[in-house]
């Protein structure tokens, strides 16, 4: 009863707990790195250095008032936001965040769950995850919104393939789908699969900046040639939800670059005997420490880096990306057959 | 029992949408009804332990198909009543008897599935794992396969050829 009910639900209400925490302090991060790099403060007032910030927003946005548009088509106007949100969320379910531990004197897993299929899982719940956009977009019925809500369905196609590509090639290394697996693959193999399979890394990368909206390619929510993008018509909670689930996915997508490519819970170079000590740090703090510096690397970005042409973005993705992609799948397919 | 009751549920559940899917007016609620459908025939895929299959039917149908379905139907979408049109060439006695030759065909399925049950091979018991799935299918059944790809790839020809402007 305790193992197949109580943990797993506990486990669900941490992490689920863990991630809107994450996600609030992300902005504020967000905010903080890129007023350093344009060398601002940032937020200073709300708490020392504006820690207290992200909790000023969240009451902020909940006692605004809540905006549907009269000619929007209600339901789906209504229903659009949590489209978005769920998605990001349940994707936590097969992201490993450490080994199997003991707490308590009792053996738990640092995992919600163990799919044999995990990494198919999470490329079809990316799938799922635009209607959401494309809903809101076009459920505001007003013509910006509908305008961001295509761009981001053609980008998301577009960029969907270059990305479960780069994944195939990375399963021809690991020879399994469940998250798990893959870092105990990485573990047996003594490497991690950044250095066996660095062009997948890179187009993951790339796509994956592409899927989440980010900048370089955060095409759906130009604010310059589209007043805000598919949220335009939202306010309050509404835009809030949006904006959660944004960055859950941007921590959906670095906690999955951390597992395929750089060894998950693993600490570094797992196969040098010499850095044992580094194995006092626990594995799940490992896992943390190098999301963050995956997220801290999508801030820099986007503070580094203009935007995209709408044709330049459609262009890397089905000229460049999506046949780098394919031949990655050959050249790895054939490697894997000589040695 | 608990699967039985599992199984006419969704069964149930996907013949709603489906009906809904026809039925509304707005086409874009339509499209959302599909995509719903589709997401329980996954989750009937996954009651039956197969979650490769649940996987790939939420990865290609609910969310690569529909996507582009819901592309079209918002570009072309006026939010006008459908014209009231009787297209005389709908109802006559081809599409009658081929209506008939499929509702035939379902009994006939029925009919055989349940007087002779198809025997549990080994194979069939493990198959919503990826490595078995991939065996049989690239070795038993390699030539359905191919010809599967073959039609994507006259269908894509086909498209291309279609939606090309100048000759």
């Amino acid at each position: 009863m305790i193992d197949s009910v109580v943990i797993p639900l506990l486990k669900i209400l941490i992490v689920l707990n863990a991630v809107l925490v994450a996600v609030t302090f992300m902005v504020l991060l967000e905010r903080k790195v890129i007023a350093w790099t344009q060398v601002r403060l940032g937020p200073m007032r709300v708490g020392p250095h504006g820690i207290l910030q992200p909790i000023a927003d969240v009451l902020k946005l909940m006692i605004k008032e809540d905006i549907t548009p009269v000619k929007a088509d209600r339901w789906v106007f209504t229903m659009s936001p949590m489209l978005v949100l769920v998605p990001a969320l349940i994707m936590f379910a097969v992201i490993p965040f450490g080994p199997t531990t003991s707490l308590f004197g009792r053996e738990v897993t640092l995992y919600i769950t163990d799919l044999n299929v995990g990494l198919l899982y999470i490329v079809s719940v990316t799938s799922i995850g635009v209607y959401g956009i494309i809903l809101a977009g076009w459920s505001s019925n007003s013509k910006y919104p509908l305008l961001a809500g295509l761009r981001a369905s053609a980008q998301l196609i577009s960029y969907e393939v270059a990305v479960t590509m780069a994944l195939v090639s990375m399963i021809v290394s690991a020879g399994t789908l469940s998250m798990v697996g893959i870092v105990n693959a990485q573990a047996s193999q003594g490497v991690w699969y950044l250095f066996i399979q660095p062009v997948a890394f890179f187009i993951f990368f790339v796509g994956g900046l592409a899927e989440t909206n980010r900048a370089p390619f955060d095409m759906p929510e130009a604010e310059q040639e589209l007043t805000g993008g598919f949220h335009t018509e939202y306010s309050g909670m509404r835009v809030a939800l949006f904006f959660l689930a944004e960055y859950a996915n941007m921590i959906v997508l670095a906690s999955v670059a951390t597992t395929l490519f750089l060894g998950g819970w693993l600490r570094p170079f797992p196969n040098v005997e010499a850095l044992a000590f580094l194995g006092i740090i626990p594995s799940w703090c490992w896992f943390l420490l190098k999301t963050f510096v995956f997220l801290y690397i999508f801030i820099w970005i986007r503070a580094t880096l203009p935007r995209y042409r709408y044709d330049q973005l459609m262009r890397i993705g089905w000229k460049v990306l999506i046949p780098l992609a394919i031949a990655n799948v050959v050249v790895s397919g054939i490697l894997k057959v000589m040695f | 029992m608990a699967e039985t009751i599992t199984f006419y549920m969704l069964g149930g559940l996907i013949l709603l949408f489906a009906v809904l899917v026809v039925s509304t007016r707005n086409t874009v609620h339509g499209i959302i009804f599909l995509v719903i459908d589709f997401l329980v025939v996954a989750l009937l895929y996954a009651s039956m332990n197969s979650m490769f299959v649940a996987a790939i039917q939420v990865l290609v149908y609910a969310g690569g198909i529909v996507v582009l379905y819901l592309f079209v139907v918002m570009l072309v979408n006026h939010k006008r009543p459908p014209e009231e049109y009787a297209d005389p060439n709908r109802r006559n006695w081809l599409g009658a008897a081929m209506t008939a030759a499929v509702l035939g065909e379902l009994v006939i399925i029925g009919a055989y599935a349940s007087l002779r049950p198809a025997a549990v091979s080994a194979s069939a018991t493990k198959v919503g794992y990826v490595k078995e799935t991939a065996m049989v299918l690239y070795t038993d059944y390699i030539i359905p396969f191919e010809l599967v790809s073959i039609l994507l790839l006259v269908a894509m020809v086909g498209a291309i050829i279609l939606a090309r402007r100048e000759w």
